[in-house]
């Protein structure tokens, strides 16, 4: 069956912001999906929120929307664009659910639009619980025991049934948000009613609990014609209890039987089949009674998922991909194994090697979560490593998560051995309670002598992985013992480097350093070797590029051409502050070197990216980002350059190592990058320059920190250096907050100093984005914050272009950044982050921050002007310049975008939510519109902030802002919302003739704020702090507005702008047009 | 805890194309010659070392992690084992599975299996599929390099050799053993499922007479819950003693080695076909067609593994196949009494054939399974109608 011919355009539906639970993943399959339907000829239309995706670039589709992802916006591009069908199965939950609400709301019929690939009876049976557990019992299979209800009565009637340990689980949310286990009766009714509240169906499931059980994954594919595979198979590490998105997981499964994966397999194909999705991917997960063998279905995902590209990177098979060209007709064994190029498409991968996939959590940023693991996705990211054993896979995954581990111990961050050293209760507890560190807590049970049974009897981890964790313990003791690296024989050094011991790990035990280790194995000739990952287990050979380290005897890497070889190195796992944002530039990289004629030879560890997708360069290397396995990769490929600007801070901290050890790093020198990061250096050069920094100190000890304060004067910021994303950054604004913060500080700064700048009150912050060759520096971007200094970067919404700032002040913005281009003779990209201030003299402009790297705003910048930033910057960087690249100019668009960030708030329940220096949100989404007040609307209405047409608000500024309560509730007055106040403020507006209703405080009594919330009284807030935690009343007020989906804004500046744009909506539909041709009439001018 | 990966000896791998492999030992000690193949399963390493087809082979699993899961008296194809030996990457410190009876290591030493374990098995693998498989030792004894090539030179190939002298049975047996229940349920889904227990008298079963070439267990297995009376009789047994017993058809088994060499064979099957149903798979698939008249030829490295997909011709639909063979039916001057009904879908070779005029088919793949996936189970349900046909005329 050849490729459908009645089908001509089609729509896919991107998965929007990065959130917990739907990430980079969506990005790559979606990438993967546009690539293979326009490779067969159809136009494809696409509708993404996220403009930091390769899958939003306008060469990726024919026509992309960066719009608002709700049903109603994307029925006006089915309307504008009529698409014949609509592929849902690619952009995760996010575009599953819109196209079901499409469909429920007759769009797809009105517009004659088909949904491919699996229909809304499919996606139904799927998805909602007593569809799928009826289907599941007619083809024999064993489902947990359990009851979907809609009410807590309900809900209770059912605990009776399953009792207790109970699961609960919200229906129809993604990334299992809202699920968790109840252990007493108390914690089970909140459960309950927080999942009705959080289910968009008001349902939530209960169920018999299956704690401890084994916990397997499926990847399953079939074709219209029903030819199924499984491509991969997945064992968790955890056991079942902790979501499959926080746990450490393996690919095969490596403790069945041929029998009892047969019986898995038989499953996998009977629920396909049975649920009926036509064609594509989907995940199926199972649980395994581990004494008796008894197999239930978990729950199956009739799509790709974060599972399918982790299975795709574990392969080498591009689920995607395959799925995009399933889905418009052609059967599996139609199409070409890409890798072997020689046979098909339909067969079963078969790898040798095992793959660790470990997640990466951001439990730090929110003090006042819950951090124990439980059956809702909590972790910002993961990582993947391939060995030839489960032992060097393993080692490799959690150097590549980058939290200071250099192996299963060891290492720097590790407590044994030291005064913080956990007893025997804490481990005991800690294995007994999942959490992000217990695999380290599972090394500190073995170090103290526990053996393997006890440690399975407390976390159900299976003895197999145990084992083979003690296994490195006793090498580790053997060594330690040893003492000094020459006493380890040639065979056991090269046994411990196949076992995936790290060269610091190995310096750590013998009282050596990581390079001593290096040059003592390569004097043995211990080196690594680089194996394929080929989908076939070399049967047949392969084409395509993607390799692993391990230590073996045959290296696959084809020898250097006269090609010139870039290696660009990628950020690792998503975290908070470096994500998807760093990928997209990684993936430009590649792509400027290729157009140069130039091979690009990535490096990354993180398994949902685009870079990581064997496509995308032309060589790619699956490994973690230590200076140990890049510089192995050196040796192999000797490249003749390396960039490191583009992967966020990961490969800046690796510069001077790589370096130092003679790598080549091309674009700014690592001089420069670190003069911009050296506080002192960096002052007398803005001196030199003759521009201007709020006034700063560096402080090593809470001594020099009071002389500090005293100098600078409050409000202060305070932050530890050399950390990212503002990690225990705090504004003080007097002496008590100072004396906190400066000693949190100088805690996380971990022997760092501390760095104290006067902090610019009610100042507006100004990123800007450029590209400098060394002779000429061209702006790329200036972003004008919506939200005032003092909020972190990355979680402010921001404007291209600028929409308040002086011509004047643009000037001196432009004038300061082509002067520090210059002077820091950076080559490649660069972003400054200013702020100005409206003083006696008129509007001041100060420098913030210099960063001689691609920035966070890059692909924003590059959305918003339709200019190829990051290519452009690489192409600086391997030697062209701008004036040969014909860049010239500063793009100024004729439309408006908005960038705006999205927050986890939800799946922290209690957290405050106010911004501040210390960043937080994990994702972004971009509004585009002709004019300011609607392009922040749509960036509110994709950041999942609905700004109500009627109804209450709720208003309650501090004090710092009482003179502006009387315009902004006159505004809100005008626009027909009913005001709600607490005394203070609703006594001024009253005063003000403003019609208000007082509400008490917390401490007052009833009716207060929670009252109004919890019965679904109150549409806004409008709350700026005057403290902060989720001790205040505000701080308890705003954790309820989230917990209740009303959205809260907590800065005045997008207090007026969120009038603006309440008023925008009124006045005009809201339009959506394609980059394309937005892009188009910007070009026009 | 015995470290059995510390604590043995080293041991070699030499092939006769000069290469040398230094691991260690694993199971056994001594020295053994054979064919060095390798197999892509990444699990069924226990019904792989039963499986009798692996006669006069060294068999190299891809998969690096091997006895995870122990073994047990259950996932058995054949007592014994039979393949000269085996090499793996790594061997698993501790079996971790409920199932579990023994750990593989102390399976090897009882069945006296020579292995080697710690070797680069990918480029071993890499080797095998430029070069073909080729004639190769393992020694604990001899680690002296020159000594281990030239003998690996001077071991017999397997062209030209009947190796099912060394696996089949010496008289005829009754087969009542049924599918464990693993199987069983699978089969149930999709077919009828005749237990023991349901008491059926013999007289009143289908007679299956199976011509046991090295055959794997788990195809008599599935005969009999498929509601059979099991004969199995030795390969070389004659057309005449077959048809003595009166089947309503006759399965030819799979087995070691070169199909060619084995003339008696080919006799017996040419003058059963057309008599009786016929059903063969893989060595027997081979010996129907060279029965036929057509030719079969040696394949450089085989196909061994659970992952080969099939395409069936009539129905234009995929099996993934369970496959263990060195040689395979040519196409060329393939006789007009048979007809290609599947294909081999990475490199098109015949995996499947029929016969135009009698009621004769065989696949060259196990849809027996065991190790591997259940999808070709439907060609025992194919045999099954032709076997009552034959029962009720």
């Amino acid at each position: 069956m050849p490729r459908r011919e009645d089908l001509k355009k089609i729509l896919l539906i991107g998965s929007g912001p990065i959130v917990i639970g739907q990430a980079c993943e969506f990005d790559y399959s979606g990438t993967q999906a546009c690539k293979a339907l326009r490779e067969e000829g159809y136009e494809v239309v696409l509708v993404n929120s996220n403009p930091a995706t390769i899958m939003t670039d306008p060469a990726t589709a024919d026509a992309t929307y960066i719009e608002p992802l709700t049903w109603q916006v994307v029925e006006k591009v089915i309307a504008k664009e009529r698409p014949d069908a609509l592929l849902p199965t690619l952009g995760g939950q996010t575009a599953l659910n819109i196209a079901m609400e499409l469909d429920a709301n007759g769009v797809l019929e009105k517009y004659g639009v088909e949904m491919i690939a699996a229909n809304a009876k499919v996606i139904a049976k799927a998805e909602e619980r007593d569809q799928f557990k009826e289907a599941m019992e007619k083809i024999g299979l064993d489902v947990c025991t359990g009851f979907t209800v809609n009410s807590l009565a309900e809900a209770r009637a059912a605990l009776a049934e399953v009792g207790l340990p109970a699961v609960v689980r919200p229906s129809f949310t993604m990334g299992g948000s809202g699920s968790a286990i109840a252990y007493n009766k108390d914690d089970f009714d909140a459960l309950v009613q927080n999942g009705l509240d959080q289910s968009p169906v008001t349902e939530v499931l209960i169920e018999e609990s299956i704690i401890g059980w084994k916990e397997y994954e499926m990847e399953v594919m079939r074709d219209r014609d029903d030819n199924v595979v499984v491509i991969c198979s997945i064992e968790n590490f955890d056991a079942m209890g902790v979501h499959t998105g926080d746990s450490i997981t393996v690919a095969p499964a490596q403790t069945l039987t041929d029998k009892e994966y047969q019986r898995m397999r038989d499953a996998s194909l009977a629920v396909i089949r049975e649920i009926g999705v036509e064609t594509g991917g989907s995940n199926i997960q199972f649980a395994i009674q581990p004494d008796t063998g008894r197999m239930i279905v978990i729950e199956m995902n009739p799509r790709v998922s974060r599972s399918s590209a982790l299975a795709s990177k574990a392969t080498g098979f591009p689920i995607a991909k395959i799925a995009a060209k399933l889905a418009i007709g052609y059967r599996l064994w139609e199409l070409p194994n890409d890798i072997t190029q020689k046979t098909k498409a339909c067969f079963e991968p078969t790898i040798d090697y095992v793959v660790t996939k470990i997640p990466r959590f951001a439990f730090e940023k929110f003090p006042e979560a819950d951090a124990t693991l439980t059956t809702q996705m909590k972790s910002v990211g993961e990582t993947m490593a391939i060995g030839r054993t489960f032992q060097e896979s393993f080692q490799k995954a959690l150097r590549g998560l980058e939290v200071g581990a250099f192996g299963f111990g060891s290492d720097p961050k590790d407590k044994w051995g030291t005064d913080e050293q956990p007893d025997r209760d804490e481990i005991r507890a800690k294995l007994s309670t999942p959490g992000s560190e217990r695999v380290f807590y599972i090394r500190y049970a073995m170090k103290s002598g526990m053996s393997v049974a006890d440690i399975h009897a407390l976390t159900h981890i299976d003895e197999w992985f145990l084992e083979h964790l003690m296994h490195l313990i006793e090498l580790e003791n053997e060594i330690t013992e040893l003492g000094s690296l020459d006493k380890i024989d040639t065979e056991k050094l090269r046994d411990l480097k196949r076992r995936g011991f790290s060269d610091r790990h190995i310096a750590a035990m013998t009282g050596t350093t990581e390079l001593q280790v290096r040059s003592h194995r390569l004097s043995e000739n211990i080196r690594p070797v680089f194996k394929s990952v080929d989908t076939c287990a070399a049967e047949f050979e392969a084409f395509t590029p993607y390799f692993y380290s391990t230590y073996e005897s045959e290296s696959e890497v084809p020898p250097k051409t006269d090609k010139k070889r870039i290696m660009i190195l990628g950020g690792g796992p998503n975290r908070i502050g470096q994500g998807i944002e760093f990928d997209y530039c990684c993936c430009h990289a590649s792509f400027a070197l290729q157009e140069l004629g130039i091979e690009s030879i990535m490096v990354n560890s993180n398994p949902e990216t685009v870079s990581t997708d064997y496509d995308t360069s032309d060589m790619l290397f699956f490994e973690p980002l230590t200076i140990e396995d890049v510089l192995n990769i050196c040796d192999e490929i000797q490249p003749d350059g390396v960039i490191v600007q583009f992967g966020g801070q990961t490969p800046l901290n690796l510069a001077r190592g790589l370096q130092q050890s003679g790598v080549p790093i091309i674009g700014t020198s690592v001089d420069t990058i670190d003069a911009a990061e050296d506080r002192e250096l960096f002052q007398s050069l803005i001196n030199e320059l003759g521009l201007r920094q709020p006034p700063s100190g560096i402080a090593r000890n809470m001594e020099e920190a009071r002389v500090e304060a005293k100098r600078i004067g409050f409000p202060a910021l305070v932050r530890p250096s050399f950390v990212l994303g503002g990690r225990a950054m705090e504004i003080c604004y007097d002496r008590a907050q100072f004396e906190r913060y400066v000693a949190e500080a100088f805690i996380v700064a971990d022997g760092q100093p501390v760095l104290i700048d006067r902090f610019l009150e009610d100042a507006t912050e100004v990123d800007v984005d450029a590209i400098s060759d060394g002779t000429d520096c061209v702006i790329m971007g200036i972003m004008e914050h919506i939200e005032e200094a003092g909020v972190h970067s990355g979680d402010s919404a921001c404007c291209i272009p600028p929409f308040s700032l002086p011509q004047p002040v643009l000037a001196d913005i432009r004038d300061a950044t082509r002067k520090l281009a210059a002077r820091l003779n950076v080559i490649g990209l660069m972003n400054i982050q200013f702020a100005v201030k409206i003083e006696a003299d008129g509007p001041q402009v100060y420098i913030l921050e210099v960063n001689p790297r691609a920035s966070r705003t890059v692909p924003f910048v590059a959305k918003a002007t339709g200019v190829p930033v990051a290519g452009i910057a690489t192409k600086v960087m391997a030697g062209k310049t701008l004036a040969e690249l014909g860049i010239t100019t500063e793009p100024i668009p004729r439309h408006v975008s908005i960038k705006e960030s999205v927050f986890p708030f939800r799946k922290f329940a209690g957290v405050d939510i106010v911004l501040g220096p210390e960043m937080r949100s994990t994702g972004e989404v971009m509004g585009i519109s002709q004019v300011f007040s609607m392009a922040f609307a749509k960036s509110q209405l994709a950041a999942g902030t609905v700004l109500p047409e009627s109804g209450k608000i709720f208003l309650s500024l501090s004090a710092r802002h009482k003179d502006d309560v009387v315009e902004l509730g006159k505004s809100l007055n005008e626009l027909g919302f009913e005001l709600l106040a607490t005394e203070g403020t609703a006594q001024r507006l009253s005063e003000a003739g403003i019609a208000v209703t007082q509400v008490k405080k917390i401490a007052e009594g009833h009716p207060n704020l929670i009252d109004y919330l919890k019965n679904d009284d109150v549409q806004l807030i409008l709350n700026t702090p005057s403290g902060k935690g989720a001790r205040t009343d505000e701080g308890k007020i705003r954790a309820a507005g989230v917990q209740h989906g009303v959205p809260c804004i907590t800065t005045l500046a997008a207090a007026d702008a969120a009038v603006r744009a309440m008023r925008a909506v009124r006045e005009r539909e809201m339009e959506v047009e394609s980059l394309q041709q937005r892009y188009a009439l910007s070009n026009q001018s | 805890m015995t470290d059995s990966n510390n604590h043995s000896r080293p041991a070699k791998l030499a092939l006769a194309d000069g290469t040398v492999y230094l691991g260690r030992s694993l199971g056994a000690s001594g020295e053994v010659t054979g064919e060095v193949v390798f197999n892509t399963s990444m699990t069924g390493y226990q019904e792989i070392l039963t499986d009798p087809s692996y006669c006069g082979q060294i068999v190299t699993m891809t998969y690096p992690e091997i006895g995870n899961y122990g073994v047990n008296s259950i996932d058995v194809e054949r007592h014994g084992t039979a393949l000269a030996g085996f090499v793996i990457r790594n061997e698993s410190r501790i079996p971790s599975n409920y199932r579990s009876e023994a750990s593989l290591s102390d399976y090897l030493r009882e069945h006296n299996v020579l292995g080697l374990a710690g070797i680069d098995t990918r480029s071993l693998v890499r080797r095998i599929r430029s070069v073909g498989a080729m004639q190769g030792v393992i020694s604990t004894e001899d680690l002296d390099d020159d000594s281990l090539v030239a003998k690996a030179k001077a071991a017999p190939s397997l062209v030209g050799r009947d190796l099912v002298q060394k696996v089949m049975p010496n008289q005829q047996e009754k087969w009542t053993t049924e599918l464990d229940e693993w199987s069983a349920t699978e089969c149930a889904r999709g077919a009828k499922i005749v237990s023991n227990a349901d008491g059926i008298e013999d007289s009143d079963r289908p007679h299956v007479v199976c011509m046991d070439f090295g055959m794997k267990w788990n195809i008599p297995r599935h005969l009999r819950s498929r509601g059979n009376r099991v004969t199995i009789v030795p390969g070389n047994t004659s057309a005449e003693e077959i048809l003595n017993l009166q089947p309503d058809g006759v399965f030819l088994s799979n087995g070691p080695g070169d199909p060619e060499p084995l003339a008696y064979a080919h006799q017996t099957i040419g003058e059963l076909i057309g008599k009786v149903p016929v059903f063969g798979i893989c060595l027997g698939h081979q010996l129907i067609a060279l029965a036929c008249g057509a030719k079969t030829f040696k394949l450089k490295f085989g196909h061994r593994g659970a992952n080969q997909p099939v395409l069936n011709l009539a129905t234009e639909k995929v099996e993934i196949t369970t496959q263990n063979h060195g040689f395979a039916v040519d196409d060329q001057d393939l006789p007009d009494c048979l007809e290609v009904t599947h294909r081999h879908l990475n490199d098109n070779t015949i995996a499947g054939i029929r016969h135009r005029t009698a009621d004769v088919f065989a696949v060259q793949y196990h849809p027996e399974a065991a190790a591997g996936p259940h999808d070709s189970h439907y060609l025992f349900e194919q045999f099954q109608r032709q076997l009552t046909a034959g029962a009720s005329a």
